[in-house]
């Protein structure tokens, strides 16, 4: 047998736990629940981002701006800021295109960029997309400039709101709780997605341009398309993700898509390991968990200590946050969790 | 014939690094172009596969012009090259650099492959990077061999290779041309090269200077003196 009942049993273990996971966190706070959705949202982002940097070696320092087009493509079309109110399943298809022709757009122009170089020309892309965001209110107003949008829909189906509190079977689905299902749904489809294209023809050759550019043509890979694919696939995740953040924030401004953001998804994807999809997952999560957890932490623990704060708890928070990232880079170079490839690359078990 | 080159160019910036050669490969020949390091040998080779652009010239294969065809097209007709410095992805393992060999096809077994070269099956877990210069040539060419070729391409398969692994490398380049792969090989080791094929290219700066079968330039005054280090009497 190919599957083992104890393959089963645990699969639906972890089904189970993932299902009962947001009225668990709702009962510590619905604040724990919003986290959650956050966390997925950055599994989203860094599976992304994972497909570019882990499988394809490009290094993109600007991966946040496909997340702004796919949510200013929800927020224009869904909103009173122009009076449209199309139905989210239409949009998001169009965030993620418009998303991905944003990748081919940076990508097609960056080519022949690698690097240190090619870092340095996404992150700029990064910076231009937020600056025409904060920009585009004058002559015609587009985005709404550094106001933002407000007033975005929540997903609707049929009367179905995601926004709004409901009783059902019996159990209490706050709106959280009901976008924490379809986000959980949909990260379970990008999961696949990116497994099977690890193992796939189209994988398999972004794995050879990263080896060995020339290399790879020379074996007929069309290096060309293949590194636009990445950019393009990458970015539509990134679109996707950001239509969704959206809908559940039913605010959005610039301020959201910093370069922090961009350099913060890229950690996820560094700290879990590069290129290998569970790692890219326990990254997102622990980047997006530990944060929090301390600052829920890090206040009552200094009141219990010295009887008083010390240190302002964000300063800690960061404090923590950035040496717990040293640490990971000094002891496991290549993640918590590293691909086979990057292990015999950066662990020196090739030597 | 299967691979023809005249008047062909290749230009870095300002120097012509080939000066208009003309070159042929018929179909189940195998051909050498021997010559000094910087002669032009691998800047045309380069050129035949479209890795770098030549400045002018015609440049066929099976009656087609490849002049402008990029370089991720040709492997699928045939044409396929086995690079300087062989040009394997390091961090993968033999079995993974094999399954890219075999991009260009949509796939292909690779059991042939170990079946030529069974050293490569025993390796086929490790990592391409580990294995000897001689075992990394092996590759180089069995994942070219993935491709199907009618036409490969061989630039200094002994480069950096022991005596002994030189001829080994040389008997497989033998077995495969043996079995109906046309072979275009560049060489600086001109002896054995001369040796091995049935027709050669001498070249010098840029041109071709001397051309004939390969027994006629083993016994060339001016080519033993030059290559084969004799001097003459």
């Amino acid at each position: 047998m190919k599957f083992p009942a104890k393959v089963w049993i645990g699969t639906a273990l972890v089904a189970a736990t993932l299902i009962a996971l947001p009225f668990a966190l709702a009962y510590a706070g619905t604040a724990w629940v919003r986290i959650a959705n956050f966390a997925i949202l950055y599994i989203l982002l860094a599976l992304g981002l994972n497909i570019v940097v882990g499988f394809a070696g490009l290094l993109d320092l600007g991966y946040i701006a496909f997340y702004a087009v796919g949510a200013y493509a929800y927020a224009l079309l869904a909103s009173p800021h122009f009076d449209l109110h199309l139905p989210f399943w239409v949009i998001l298809p169009i965030g993620a295109a418009l998303a991905a022709f944003f990748g081919l757009l940076l990508g097609a122009p960056t080519l022949k960029l690698r690097g240190d170089y090619l870092a340095i020309v996404t992150l700029g892309f990064g910076e231009i997309v937020r600056i025409f965001l904060n920009n585009l209110s004058r002559p015609v107003n587009i985005t709404n400039g550094p106001q933002g949008v407000a007033g975005i829909d929540p997903f609707r189906i049929d009367g179905f709101d995601f926004a709004q509190y409901q009783t059902l079977l019996g159990l209490q689905f706050s709106g959280p709780i009901k976008y924490y299902y379809l986000l959980l749904a949909v990260v379970i489809a990008v999961i696949v997605i990116n497994l099977r294209l690890q193992n796939s023809r189209i994988g398999r050759a972004w794995e050879a341009i990263r080896e060995d550019e020339i290399a790879a043509s020379a074996m007929g890979i069309n290096t060309r398309n293949v590194k636009l694919l990445a950019f393009a696939m990458g970015a539509s995740f990134g679109g996707l993700a950001g239509g969704m953040f959206s809908a559940m924030q039913a605010f959005i401004s610039p301020e959201s898509f910093v370069l922090v953001e961009s350099i913060m998804v890229v950690s996820m994807v560094v700290l879990g390991g590069m290129g290998n999809v569970w790692g890219v997952i326990l990254g997102a999560l622990l980047l997006s968990f530990v944060p929090e957890i301390l600052r829920w932490t890090v206040e009552p623990l200094q009141d219990a200590l010295f009887g008083r704060q010390l240190i302002d708890p964000e300063v800690i928070r960061m404090l923590i946050f950035g040496l717990a990232l040293v640490l990971v880079m000094l002891f496991r170079p290549a993640g918590l969790l590293p691909s086979a490839v990057r292990k015999r690359e950066l662990m020196g078990q090739a030597a | 014939m299967l691979l023809e080159a005249r008047g062909l160019e290749v230009h870095y910036g300002g120097i012509r690094a080939v000066k208009g050669i003309d070159l042929a490969v018929d179909e189940g020949e195998l051909v050498c172009l021997i010559g000094a390091n910087g002669a032009g040998k691998t800047s045309t080779l380069k050129a035949i596969c479209r890795l770098i652009p030549s400045r002018a010239g015609m440049l066929r294969y099976r009656g087609e012009d490849i002049a402008t065809s990029p370089v991720h097209a040709l492997p699928r007709k045939g044409l396929v090259m086995v690079p300087e410095g062989r040009g394997i992805f390091r961090q993968l393992t033999v079995e993974e650099n094999l399954a890219i060999g075999a991009y260009a096809l949509g796939g292909g077994d690779p059991e042939p492959q170990y079946a030529s070269f069974p050293r490569l099956r025993e390796r086929r877990k490790q990592v391409a990077g580990t294995l000897s210069g001689g075992e990394q040539q092996m590759l180089a060419i069995a994942r070219a061999l993935m491709t199907r070729p009618k036409l490969l391409l061989l630039d200094e398969p002994s480069m950096g290779l022991a005596p002994l692994m030189v001829a080994k490398i040389f008997e497989i380049v033998r077995e495969i041309a043996r079995q109906g792969v046309t072979i275009l090989l560049v060489e600086q080791n001109a002896r054995l090269a001369l040796e091995l094929a049935r027709r050669g290219y001498v070249m010098e700066s840029g041109a071709i200077t001397l051309t004939g079968t390969a027994g006629d330039l083993l016994h060339d005054s001016k080519v033993r003196e030059a290559y084969l280090g004799e001097g003459v009497a």
